[in-house]
């Protein structure tokens, strides 16, 4: 037998190598915050402490890190197919937009119990139409999913303009936004949830959509790693000769794929528009769609990876949030560049320190034999 | 001045934990034509990347022409005078010969200097070794033996002494693989010294003057050949007496399993793949199909797999028929009991990245024993895998293991495996032997003679015509889509079929 030549232990591969890609990126941070005179170890301890320090802090920490959830997921299912969706943040705003139709149309007559699953079904459904032509057009015209999905968040963003300033805006109101919905509509906030046990935390948007993030995320895993469809799935990814070969409908493959990934990226506007925002709204996805790239790059395409990434993200936002308050000079946008870096740094050069690490590997283990022999 | 052109001394290599090389030591004397002989994974193309540059030792040195010589990369592999013909070559398709020859050794900033200079250089080794090229042929319009020369070509220009050659008869026909060897003859004359890897012993007897013989990432023996056998040396490969020919009782035929009537096929850029072809084959016997890769084999296969749709004809296969307007799929075909072993196994006969288990069901994925209303039964898709491997032999026999880390001889029978378990009524195998250790050859031929005697038909496509020789009933000749004869395996032999298989025959029976 022959075992591939540079093989690493896994667990250098899914937990070493994004660590060490996180500390370059802290490490060329260190060095911008030292060059614009503030202290680094400083800054790196507000932020620390902005996201963990306080229960308001960790409830924000993991109100970001649930869309991060939800847009990641979409991007991982999606890339088990070797396809790659870079239309979170549409299939996202989308999914608002389904929720607020659903809440708005309903939120008089129905009681929570209903509006619950109503509002996430409409999510997913206006999540997953929003990626289906892209889908449609690349499983069976070959357009790119790369262009097609891009394209569809330019679309969104400006139907939804046009929708909020033309449809749902209120009567006599200058702000784009609709009403807010009847509070029975509302996503419970973790803080109630916590007082009906008597724990008492402080107030932060982080809500029950968490919860429903973390049993996505397992569902996620199911499908990828225990179903047929799966199998199907991950066949069409690695090889699509040998899925065609194995009697795989391909193109039906690329569909399924991509509707479930636009049903996850829809389901990040049950968090911010039921749980949250209680009304539509312009751009309340803010980005979250396209960090969902970086979340499931860095979280290597496994829930857990992601769950553990959009943590990490979610402190980001958050630690980042208390360090421009905290120190002046850096600035909210000094705070973008760091989140760029580390975006950077685990996403497009996730595999740069790879080569290294698999030459310290091999030394490692040349002197193990040469211990043994 | 030394008589040895190139000494290896000491080296070792390791991949992660797996050792490659083991301090080989290997002499390879000036003029002379050095066979390398060993399994797949015996270390022969690690050795010789290494004297090309591809990898670098992690001890031993190299001495070319006597003299230590460091080889970090191929440039210095060049510089040091030793070129390399790849098994599969490394031609820019859309290039002329011309172009592909210069690549990589233009000189000046303006091409026409290059060129004029190459059009010189070939034209002295067409005179000198009767290497003959078009050289404003597109690499993609001339056939493989003539890329292959291209290939030669390329390194003798760049001033190659010793000429490396790694399997380089694996695409030719026997007439082909002659003129190779006619040449290479004519190189050694002129003083190239020139070093062949292969596992055909029968190449290594009629060309070489030296043989070396790799097991385990270790030489175990350097031989004359003159001073050795085809038997002894696949003897010394395998570490084992091995026999060469199988036992088989007469076949006997019953029903026809797969009819063809008119088959055609036209692709989508009018190339005419297949062209009226008409056979069958019958529970309970093998039929072989020859031909130089490329001349419709491949494609009747996927036809016949419900992969492509045919543009004529029709096919009857079990209790399926084919037409062009009756589509089919994969699926419906293998639900009608036909398995199907796909010439190309790391493409299509399994995922590399999948697991053994995982890959152990690839088609049958949808099978009610693997699957319950929404989960995927993992014990019982490991019980499986390993209740194949154990009859199969597949080593190690570990179903967690991927795929891709089998090696060639235990990924084609993990794909038999799979395919013949089920007992298929018609069982259609490409290339089963195709970079497959000796040892494994030998169980993968039992193994598809013992489907025959259980009663499948099998039509059997390979470019071995040994192995279609000793394996088949009949053998049907593929050349440029058609058939261009069917000769009953017992009156045929290599000359006949190599003859047929180029279309230059006479009478041909179609």
């Amino acid at each position: 037998m022959s075992r591939t030549s540079k093989s690493l232990p896994v667990w250098a591969d899914i937990l070493l190598i994004p660590l060490i890609n996180l500390a370059m990126a802290l490490g060329v941070s260190a060095l911008i915050i030292y060059l614009i005179g503030e202290n680094p170890i400083e800054a790196l301890k507000l932020m620390i402490e902005g996201a963990f320090g306080s229960s308001e802090g960790i409830g924000y920490t993991l109100y970001y890190a649930t869309n991060f959830i939800f847009t990641g997921l979409a991007v991982a299912v999606a890339f088990h197919a070797m396809l790659f969706n870079i239309g979170g943040e549409g299939q996202a705003y989308i999914g608002g937009l389904g929720v607020a139709v659903a809440l708005l149309a309903l939120d008089h007559y129905l009681p929570f119990w209903l509006l619950f699953p109503i509002a996430i079904m409409s999510a997913m459904l206006f999540g997953a139409a929003w990626a289906a032509i892209p889908a449609y057009l690349q499983a069976y015209r070959g357009s790119h999913i790369v262009i097609t999905t891009i394209m569809f968040n330019f679309i969104a963003a400006n139907l939804m303009v046009y929708l909020l300033v033309n449809v749902f805006i209120m009567p006599g109101s200058m702000t784009p936004q609709s009403r807010t919905f009847l509070e029975s509509a509302w996503m419970p906030t973790m803080q109630a949830m916590f007082a009906t046990f008597g724990i008492k935390i402080s107030e932060s948007p982080l809500n029950f959509s968490f919860i429903i993030s973390l049993i996505t995320s397992l569902l996620v895993w199911i499908y990828i790693w225990h179903t047929r469809w799966g199998y199907e799935m991950r066949s069409v990814g690695f090889s699509e000769p040998a899925a065609s070969y194995a009697g795989i409908n391909t193109k039906k493959v690329i569909m399924i794929t991509m509707l479930i990934s636009g049903a996850l990226a829809g389901l990040a506007g049950v968090n911010e528009i039921m749980g949250v925002q209680h009304k539509l709204m312009l751009d309340f996805v803010a980005g979250y769609g396209f960090t969902g790239i970086a979340v499931a790059l860095m979280g290597r395409n496994h829930p857990v990876g992601i769950i553990m990434a959009s943590i990490l993200f979610g402190a980001l936002f958050q630690g980042g949030a208390e360090l421009s308050f905290d120190m002046p000079a850096i600035s909210k946008e000094m705070v973008f560049v760091i989140q760029g870096l580390i975006i950077l740094f685990s996403g497009a050069l996730a595999y740069m320190s790879k080569p290294w690490v698999e030459r310290l590997f091999s030394i490692f283990y040349r002197k193990i034999e040469a211990k043994e022999a | 001045m030394s008589d040895v052109a190139i000494e290896l001394k000491g080296i070792s290599k390791s991949f992660g934990s797996v050792q490659a090389n083991k301090n080989v030591d290997l002499k390879i004397y000036k003029g002379t034509i050095h066979g390398v002989v060993g399994e797949n994974g015996a270390g022969k193309s690690t050795l010789m990347s290494i004297l090309y540059g591809f990898y670098e030792a992690d001890s031993g040195e190299i001495y070319v022409d006597g003299k230590e010589t460091a080889i970090h990369n191929s440039t210095d592999a060049i510089r040091a005078g030793i070129g390399m013909v790849h098994q599969h070559f490394m031609l820019v398709e859309n290039f002329t010969v011309l172009e592909n020859i210069i690549l990589g050794a233009e000189s000046g900033m303006m091409l026409s200097h290059s060129i004029a200079k190459a059009k010189s250089e070939v034209k002295k080794l067409e005179q000198n070794y009767g290497l003959y090229i078009d050289l404003n042929a597109r690499i993609d319009t001339i056939p493989v033996g003539q890329q292959q020369r291209v290939e030669t070509i390329k390194a003798l220009y760049r001033g190659a002494k010793v000429l490396i050659l790694d399997e380089p008869t694996g695409v030719l026909t026997p007439q082909e693989a002659e003129q190779l060897f006619d040449i290479l003859r004519a190189l050694k004359k002129q003083g190239t010294t020139i070093v062949i890897i292969t596992h055909k012993l029968r190449e290594i007897m009629n060309l070489t003057d030296n043989v070396s013989v790799m097991r385990n990432g270790e030489i175990v023996a350097n031989l004359k050949t003159s001073q050795t056998s085809k038997e002894e040396l696949a003897e010394l490969m395998v570490g084992r007496s091995i026999r060469m020919e199988i036992d088989k009782s007469p076949a006997k035929p019953g029903e026809i399993l797969l009819e063809v009537k008119k088959l055609g096929l036209t692709d989508a850029h009018g190339v005419r793949r297949l062209d009226n072809l008409n056979f069958n084959v019958r529970a309970g016997e093998i039929v072989g199909v020859a031909g130089v890769s490329g001349n419709g084999q491949g494609e009747l296969l996927e036809v016949l797999a419900g992969m492509r749709t045919c543009t004529e004809g029709e096919v009857k296969i079990s209790s399926v028929a084919i037409t062009p307007s009756l589509a089919t799929n994969p699926k419906k075909i293998r639900e009608a009991g036909i398995a199907h072993v796909p010439e190309d196994r790391l493409k299509r006969g399994l995922i590399p990245q999948f697991s053994a288990s995982e890959s152990s069901i690839l088609g049958y994925h949808n099978s009610p024993a693997y699957n319950g209303m929404i989960l995927t039964k993992t014990g019982a898709i490991r019980r499986h895998c390993v209740d194949i491997m154990e009859r199969f032999d597949v080593r190690p026999q570990n179903p967690d293991i991927k795929s891709a880390n089998f090696s060639g001889g235990n990924q084609q029978k993990l794909i038999l495996a799979r395919e013949m378990d089920r007992s298929p009524k018609v069982l259609l195998v490409g290339q089963p032997t195709r970079g497959v250790d000796i040892g494994a050859i030998e169980f993968i031929h039992k193994q598809i003679v013992a489907m025959r005697d259980e009663g499948s038909a099998v039509l059997l496509v390979s470019g071995e015509l040994d192995e279609l020789l000793s394996l088949s009933n009949r053998i049907i000749v593929m050349f440029d889509g058609k058939i261009v004869g069917e000769v009953d395996a017992k009156d045929a032999d290599e000359k006949s079929l190599g003859l047929m298989m180029t279309n230059s025959h006479e009478g041909a029976s179609v």
